[in-house]
């Protein structure tokens, strides 16, 4: 399992006065099972990079392909790009339905023709992957229900089209400290026992530092960086220029190598950086 | 895509046009409106066209704007020709099968194509140079004296306001739940009526839940900006008559005098 | 002297449920502060803790269901009080879109001034300047749904400066936008806090709550902590309970005084941290 994107463009509105390049030839590759974060500030092109990967949108050149299948091309149907890749918009409570949880996750497989116990299997499955227990809330109603619990009934209803790739488009949105640490280890807890590939746009590097094996950087429509965090987080001045902050560990880390501390390590998180200077100090 | 859309829309301009009163600028062109169907012949329409090419060029909006506002119309004046052209019985031109094509066919077509652009581009021209709260308020203004009769008129052209901020918010909202709906392999291409309508339901709920949410909110949140209290409230660009508005008020009668005297002696 | 005073208020809400027996939910249980004029309070806690449901409380948009809420000297269950507590207490919701009435910025920021009867020359003046407070000056004649979150929140923010009140609350004010945006409003607000508007600041991030003067924590209906941030961060481990989090300069410090290292109290920020780490 692979995404290969190939010289990937897009253009809104062409030919129009307001016409705009949203994506500039890019280009990389993913591999199986990895956790890759894009990062970028609003407009540099992220939304519009996601929603090709799941063909909402079609590029104006370049290619996409997953799993050895051309998701750019035409002929291919749309329902197999959907069931490689699962996108979940920013706020997707914001689309839920039907009456009852069970009913809304089961939108998704039964688009896929799935068989009606295929459904439900797949529909218990699902709830109880994003953390919720299926036979207390199955006939609930998904507007009766938390903020925070009405997103994982949302995540459920793409996880149960059972994606080999999944896309989330900054999932903690909007959120209080508490949700927000939940939907992640939910987000860790999904990628250990799927082992899929996924793919997070975020704009807290805290998290980004912390979960990704690797990291993208998009400004102005075009792919600037691609590495580790490590090796993207430590090119401070670039990322300040594009506006982008830095973990805050690493910040401080590197604060106090300024100042004098000899501290070699690029800690990127909070126990990563106490652990390291602890041992510096003692 | 939807913002390309400029029928309805404003046109930043601080032209003489856009200066006018928005209320002499609603009732000339209800009257335009009017005096288009008072015209009986292609004569009457010359000085009508003169009329509103005296506006557009006095308005400095561009003509492609224009013409881009005439688009989403098309095809309903393409369907006005084709009904003229076939159904007008009269001296046959041309004859193929069970259609035939008529001289007074052709001319009513003409005729009520002309009528049905100047008539757009007419109403469109009002939009385009009368920001949204002066539409809003001069009609608040026209419509007061119905107030006695209980006509709620500041109450609808709040309700105005609000619509014209909001349609292009509930616009995007549509086209993200569509597309959310999309990634979870909803299809709204294909299938008969029936599989189309129900399609709908998955973006109409969502819909119709945000709109909810946002008539919630933004209620509350007049409400904290003091909307409704007792006091009497005020407009930062109060309407005033000027000398231009006369000027152009009695301009616009010699109009319609032109239009009524044409239609007597013709 | 106290501008903004609660005392042993509660609020609930009644909810209708299918059968039609009315059920209570008691969102705010006897809470007592004062918000001293021209000062700069955050208040912070869970969804739920009752954060909103306060601040609502502070122009009248809500009433005490008991106790009391008393504005510049004036009770706001006293239905005379409600317009004059609204005009000296404005508010800043958290949905940028949902908040703007107009769909030309200018028009937007009047309407405030305009329901509150101001002569129209003055509404200009006043709408050009609180546009200038907020740097949207340029933008005055824009559609808002052009505009980015933290542009529209700004516009949001200079509608209530044109009303000319004395207090501002904003209710997570930065919540749905991205970093940039969220730098953007904060410096608004500190700068109108500088100006002399009272502040009251509802926020889940620690970060911005740093800012303030005075902190307030309410956790279910009460308050848990007041204090300044640093009497506050001091308990970080209290706030880590009740899963608020700390500033990452606070959690390292706290991290280091586990691992046994000797660090003062106090510490709030990078430089702080550092400069103590380095000595």
């Amino acid at each position: 399992m692979s995404i290969e994107v190939k010289n990937l463009t897009h253009v809104y509105s062409e030919g129009l006065p307001h016409e705009s390049i949203a994506i500039d030839d890019v280009s990389f590759t993913i591999g199986d099972g990895e956790f890759v974060g894009i990062i970028g500030h609003t407009g540099s092109g992220k939304s519009t990079l996601l929603q090709h990967l799941n063909g909402l949108l079609k590029p104006k050149a370049g290619q996409i392909i997953i799993d050895g299948v051309d998701i750019t091309d035409s002929k291919t149907s749309m329902l197999e790009i959907r069931k490689k890749v699962g996108l979940v918009f920013q706020y997707p409570e914001y689309q839920l339905f039907e009456e009852t949880v069970a009913r809304d996750v089961a939108f998704g497989p039964s688009n896929l023709g799935l068989s009606a116990e295929e459904i439900s299997n797949v529909v218990r499955k699902s709830i109880e992957l994003v953390g919720l227990d299926y036979d207390e809330i199955k006939n609930a109603s998904p507007f009766e229900l938390s903020g925070g619990q009405k997103r994982r009934v949302a995540m459920a209803g793409v996880l149960a089209m059972k994606p080999e790739v999944l896309v989330l488009d900054e999932p903690t949105a909007g959120l209080n400290p508490k949700a927000h640490a939940d939907i992640l280890d939910m987000v860790d807890g999904i990628h250990r026992s799927e082992n899929n590939i996924i793919i997070l746009v975020s704009h807290n590097m805290n998290d980004v530092a912390r979960m990704c094996d690797r990291v993208l950087v998009m400004d102005h429509g075009r792919l600037v960086m691609n590495g580790t965090p490590a090796e993207i987080f430590t090119r401070e001045k670039e990322l300040k220029e594009m506006g982008l902050a830095l973990p805050d560990a690493l910040d401080i880390t590197l604060r106090l190598r300024e100042a004098g501390m000899d501290i070699s390590e690029n800690c990127l998180t909070v126990q990563q950086a106490a652990d390291a200077i602890a041992s510096r100090l003692k | 895509m939807i913002r390309d859309i400029t029928l309805g829309q404003y046109y930043p301009g601080n032209s003489w046009i856009h200066k006018l009163d928005p209320r002499i600028k609603i009732m000339a062109t209800l009257l335009y409106i009017v005096a288009l169907f008072v015209v009986k012949d292609f004569s009457g329409f010359i000085v009508a066209f003169a009329a509103l090419e005296a506006v557009i060029i006095l308005s400095k909006v561009p003509r492609s704007f224009i013409w881009r506002g005439l688009k989403p119309v098309i095809l309903i004046i393409a369907f006005t020709l084709l009904i003229n052209i076939f159904m007008i019985k009269g001296e046959v031109l041309v004859q193929f099968g069970i259609f035939h094509i008529t001289k007074e066919g052709l001319l009513t077509a003409a005729f009520m194509g002309i009528r049905l652009v100047l008539l757009i581009i007419g109403s469109t021209m009002l939009t385009l140079t009368t920001r949204p709260i002066g539409l809003t308020d001069g009609i608040e203004a026209l419509l007061s004296p119905f107030k006695k009769i209980g006509l709620p008129a500041h109450e609808l052209a709040m309700m105005m306001t609000i619509a014209l901020r909001f349609i292009p918010t509930l616009l995007e909202e549509t086209d993200k739940i569509m597309k959310a709906q999309q990634a979870r392999g909803a299809d709204f291409e294909s299938g008969n009526i029936m599989r189309r309508a129900k399609a709908l339901v998955p973006i109409l709920v969502p819909l119709f839940i945000s709109a909810f949410r946002i008539a919630q909110d933004l209620a509350m949140a007049m409400e904290a900006r003091c909307y409704g209290g007792n006091l009497k409230r005020t407009r930062m660009n109060a309407m005033k008559l000027e000398k231009r508005d006369l000027a152009a008020g009695l301009l616009f009668l010699v109009f319609l005098a032109l239009i009524v005297l044409q239609r007597i002696l013709m | 002297m106290s501008y903004i005073k609660a005392e042993n208020l509660t609020f609930e809400y009644k909810k209708t449920n299918d059968a039609g027996d009315i059920l209570t939910t008691r969102a705010i249980d006897g809470v007592s502060f004062e918000i001293k004029k021209g000062s700069f309070t955050a208040i912070i806690g869970q969804n739920g803790s009752g954060k909103s449901t306060l601040a609502k409380n502070m122009n009248a948009l809500l009433t005490p269901t008991s106790g009391k809420m008393i504005v510049d000297g004036m009770d706001t269950s006293v239905q005379e009080n409600v317009w004059p507590v609204r005009q000296r207490v404005a508010m800043v919701f958290q949905n940028p879109d949902n908040q703007i009435v107009s769909a030309i910025v200018e028009d937007d920021v009047a309407f405030g001034p305009e329901n509150l009867g101001v002569d129209p020359e003055e509404i200009r003046r006043r709408v050009d300047e609180a546009l200038g407070g907020v740097e949207m000056y340029e933008y005055r004649k824009k559609a808002p749904h052009l505009l980015s979150g933290g542009q529209k929140q700004r516009i949001a923010i200079a509608g209530a400066v044109a009303m000319e009140p004395e207090c501002i609350v904003f209710d997570e004010p930065t919540a749905m936008l991205d970093p940039r945006g969220r730098q953007e409003v904060l410096q608004v607000i500190r700068n109108l806090n500088a100006r002399g508007i009272t502040t009251v600041l509802i926020t889940h991030f620690m970060e911005e709550a740093a800012q303030a003067d005075k902190i307030i924590v309410m956790d279910k209906g009460v308050i848990r902590m007041e204090g300044t941030p640093d009497e506050i961060f001091r308990r970080g481990d209290e706030l880590v309970e009740m899963s608020l989090g700390v500033p990452a300069p606070v959690e390292l410090a706290m991290e280091l005084r586990k691992r046994g290292i000797d660090l003062p109290e106090g510490i709030m920020t990078t430089e702080k941290l550092v400069e103590e780490l380095v000595k």
